[in-house]
């Protein structure tokens, strides 16, 4: 693949409710971030790729309610209705396709302007699915009881990660939810979705995020340290619920294969520094970490547990607090790969871990992680 | 003199820092979703005759429950429609103690309540519905259950009340 570069990154505060702003005044303040932490104007911007969910916006064609906001006027702009870490990989082909240098890439979501409940039960089919009543919550609850009855994982074991991800929010001045918790406060935190608890779950987030990506000879323009792009692939399973086994992680290997192959990783445990995945309820992490390859099925829960993925662990997860400390939606895979970009540059502040050279981030897509994005992000091309 | 101008200032500020926010109110985006033919064979035998219906992939030999025309991982056409039983076993469950409008009835379904992915005798893949439990403690994956057909039945999932488990 051709060099491309992270040169540029925006990330608003994520907040539960974000007064007195519409979520183009959300995306103007990322991109405003972005190019300036790029050093460019938004003539130096070749495209634009906007994130939005017209479901969650209450109005199609939704990316065009943001037009003026992400600087798009007489640019080329197109849109993806999907994650930020399905958008950016749309935003890196342009670039990849040689028409384009540079790609600001936008998302925001609004989750206090609708019912994430009655949005996330549109996603289901509405003739088999819908009536039933199915949605977000649900859903994930159905997923984390196959994976734990299949491996023997426990409540605990997933209450572990909402405490280890809220504990590292303390450290994120951009978080929503940081909070200082015990494995039993998790544990007695009331049940939404029998075995998830109010604590398992993310919060319903404000938030928009941005970042410019840049072919190798415009990145030498930008100011900071551009951040490489060494491997990225996404992978797609069943969309019906009932055609997939739930506890089954295999779109997440294929992709993180794919994209590990391409960054010459053998051994992620050992040649990956930092992890930012997304966390939307706790189990999965410790879901997504084996997708990752970074222990056995069923060993993730042990692997927390240890320590290892803690802030002083030997691959950090989710340093920034991941999903569980603020999740916009569609923003948050945008976010975990500017996380990982900024760990990369050595500038996540608090968050910051040590010596990190090799950066993975990951955004799902679809009921239960139906897709995955792998992206693998170095200081070196 | 001064009491009063200090008052009118004051709402000056209050007016300044007024948030206003629209409603959408009672508006609604009908839709008419087409069931397909394979659709409407199912809900109809689900309406008319309490059964369920799924479709066999001539490739790999996956029955597809509900039927749809094409099996993704073959890429192939689906023709051959199968019974399959109202019985089957729990493949994951969880019991929902929040409450939720239901967009189709606009109702609140009394929480808690049972929900399950089923496996349905003769059936490769899963369907979703409710169970008639409310103990997660009672419920175990590979439970056997039995569909549980409403009196009145239009076409729809709906038309299966719950699933009821099977007690050994």
């Amino acid at each position: 693949m051709e060099p491309v570069a992270v040169v540029g990154v925006g990330m608003t505060r994520m907040e539960r409710e974000r007064r007195p702003d519409g979520y183009a005044d959300l995306v103007y303040e990322a991109v405003c971030l972005a190019l300036a932490d790029a050093g460019m104007t938004i003539d130096q911007v070749d495209n634009v790729v906007t994130i939005s969910n017209d479901f969650f916006d209450g109005r199609t064609i939704s990316s065009m309610a943001v037009q003026d906001a992400c600087g798009s006027y007489d640019k080329n702009i197109s849109t993806v209705e999907g994650d930020g870490a399905f958008g950016a990989f749309y935003g890196l082909m342009r670039i990849l396709s040689g028409s384009f240098g540079t790609t600001l890439v936008c998302a925001h979501h609004k989750g206090s302007e609708s019912d994430m409940s009655l949005i996330t039960n549109a996603m289901f089919d509405p003739v088999y699915e819908r009536s039933l009543g199915i949605e977000a919550v649900t859903s994930a609850a159905l997923q984390a009881r196959a994976y734990m009855d299949r491996y023997g994982v426990s409540e605990e074991d997933c209450a572990l990660v909402s405490v280890k991800n809220r504990a590292n929010a303390l450290r994120n001045p951009l978080a929503q939810l940081p909070l200082e918790l015990t494995v039993e406060e998790v544990m007695s935190s009331p049940y939404l979705a029998e075995p998830l608890k109010v604590l398992d779950c993310c919060p319903v987030s404000d938030g928009a995020a941005a970042l410019v990506l840049a072919s190798a000879e415009r990145a030498r323009k930008a100011a900071g340290k551009p951040v490489w792009v060494r491997g990225v692939a996404h992978c797609c399973d069943a969309y019906h619920l009932g055609d997939r086994d739930l506890s089954d992680v295999r779109a997440l290997q294929r992709a993180a294969a794919k994209a590990y192959s391409m960054a010459g990783i053998d051994d992620p445990a050992r040649e990956i520094d930092v992890v930012e995945l997304y966390d939307a309820f706790s189990y999965m992490e410790l879901m997504w970490l084996e997708g990752l390859g970074f222990c056995g099925r069923g060993e993730a829960g042990r692997l927390t547990a240890g320590g290892a993925t803690s802030l002083e662990g030997n691959t950090p997860v989710n340093a920034s607090g991941g999903c569980l400390a603020g999740n916009p939606v569609l923003v948050a895979g945008l976010n975990r790969i500017i996380e990982c970009a900024l760990q990369v540059r050595g500038e996540a502040g608090e968050h910051q871990v040590e010596g990190v050279r090799t950066a993975v981030a990951q955004g799902i897509n679809g009921p239960c992680g139906q897709s995955h994005c792998v992206w693998v992000l170095g200081g070196e091309r | 003199m001064a009491g009063e101008k200090n008052g009118e200032g004051k709402e000056a500020k209050e007016e300044r820092k007024e948030l206003i926010k629209l409603e959408s109110g009672e508006a609604e985006q009908p839709f008419r979703w087409s069931a397909g033919t394979y659709g409407s064979r199912f809900l109809s035998e689900l309406r008319d005759n309490c059964r369920f219906v799924g479709v066999r992939c001539p490739c790999c030999g996956r029955v597809y429950v509900p039927p749809r025309r094409v099996c993704g991982p073959c890429f192939r056409e689906l023709t051959e429609l199968v019974p399959v039983s109202d019985e089957g076993e729990v493949i994951t469950f969880t019991v929902v103690s929040f409450g939720f409008v239901d967009p189709s009835t606009g109702r609140q379904k009394p929480v808690p309540y049972g929900y399950a992915v089923i496996k349905l005798d003769g059936a490769d893949t899963y369907i979703l519905h409710y169970l008639d439990e409310t103990d997660p403690g009672k419920i175990k994956v590979g439970a056997r259950v039995k569909a549980v057909f409403a009196e009145e039945r239009s076409g729809s999932m709906l038309d299966v009340k719950h699933f009821a488990l099977l007690r050994a």
